[in-house]
């Protein structure tokens, strides 16, 4: 294992045990399998990224589901 | 004859959102009893931590059954609104038909029209198929349609004011000039103003508050049904000529009884 890193995760800063893939990320947040999308310092995370893309130190991370809405 | 937008047919012509609702059971009932086939979401940060076994909209509304129109409500620059289209277009799994809102205004929630000129070009180069709520000025509709909005979707009054149709005549002027489908979307606060908007010539109307604000959602989405369909069999029917200083009488003039004798 390497140094935790520290994120900001929809805006609140947090830190996570490294490395961490995306699907990692999901399953520990409980969020495995739900409709949401993931957006890594702007930039959309495609879902087949998930599995071997690894979160760095410093990500701005945003995940998004649908809710209502006008 | 079928709304056809962006090369899809759908049968009903009224658009519903599904904010402001009690709970998921009450948005599920009034969309049904509504007949929409599109319905808006919003696209917000998922609550981290609170998420284990929550009901989400997208199984109340099932995309399979539904077109899920994604909104960019809260945007109020054309980066804001990009990024947000990009995520939902990811959530929606590639799903390219976008309801496009940039605000200019948090008092009115008036739109910013350079920016959502901005943001319509930009999304349409990226392939988006751009639904484009708008003030309801005729020019910034044409140049909507210009830039490749395949639909066009002016304010009769204030989002979420109920306030109706504040200016028919400018309506008109853009359902006579563009011709994508025009919707209205936003003001709308009862039966008879969606009818309006459809005598008018409106392709479609969106409305989100009518309906969930109303005493009882599901029966206002039941008139509001009704009233998107009578008011669009009324423009097709063409409606009367107006003889404001002439009345005229549908019973016979002849064979009164008073004549006989």
């Amino acid at each position: 294992m390497s140094a935790p890193i520290r994120i900001t995760l929809n805006g609140a800063q947090r830190e996570l045990p490294a490395p961490l893939t995306f699907t990692q990320l999901l399953d520990e947040l409980e969020l495995a399998g739900r409709r949401l999308a993931v957006e890594r310092n702007g930039a959309i995370v495609p879902r087949s990224a998930f599995e071997d893309l690894r979160l760095a130190d410093g990500d701005r991370i945003e995940v998004v589901i649908a809710v209502g809405g006008g | 004859m079928d709304l056809v937008i962006a090369g899809k047919s759908y049968s009903s012509r009224l658009l519903v959102g599904t904010g402001k609702y009690r709970d998921f059971d009450e948005t599920r009932r009034a969309i049904e009893a509504s007949g929409a086939e599109i319905v808006t979401v919003a696209i917000r940060r998922t609550n981290i931590g609170q998420n284990a076994n929550e009901p989400s909209l997208l199984d109340v509304l099932p995309p399979s059954q539904y077109t899920i129109l994604p909104n960019t409500a809260g945007c109020y620059t054309a980066s804001d609104a990009v990024r947000t289209l990009r995520l939902a277009r990811e959530l929606l799994e590639g799903h390219a038909l976008v309801k496009l809102e940039v605000l200019g205004d948090a008092q009115t929630l008036f739109p910013d029209m350079p920016e959502t000129l901005a943001a319509a070009k930009t999304l349409v180069d990226e392939g988006f198929q751009v639904m484009a709520y708008c003030s309801d000025d005729p020019i910034m509709a044409k140049q909507l349609e210009d830039l490749g909005c395949v639909a066009v979707m002016p304010l009769a009054s204030l989002i979420g004011s109920g306030m109706g149709i504040i200016n028919p005549w400018n309506l008109q002027i853009i359902i006579d000039r563009v011709r994508v489908p025009v919707l209205v979307d936003a003001g709308i606060g009862t039966a008879s103003d969606a009818a309006l908007a459809m005598e008018l010539g409106c392709d479609g109307v969106l409305m989100n508050t009518a309906i969930a604000k109303a005493k009882e959602p599901e029966r206002m989405a039941r008139a509001m049904k009704l009233a998107v369909e009578a008011g669009r069999e009324a423009f097709l029917a063409g409606r009367m000529a107006k003889k404001p200083y002439e009345a005229s009488a549908s019973s016979p003039q002849s064979g009164l009884i008073q004549k006989a004798g």
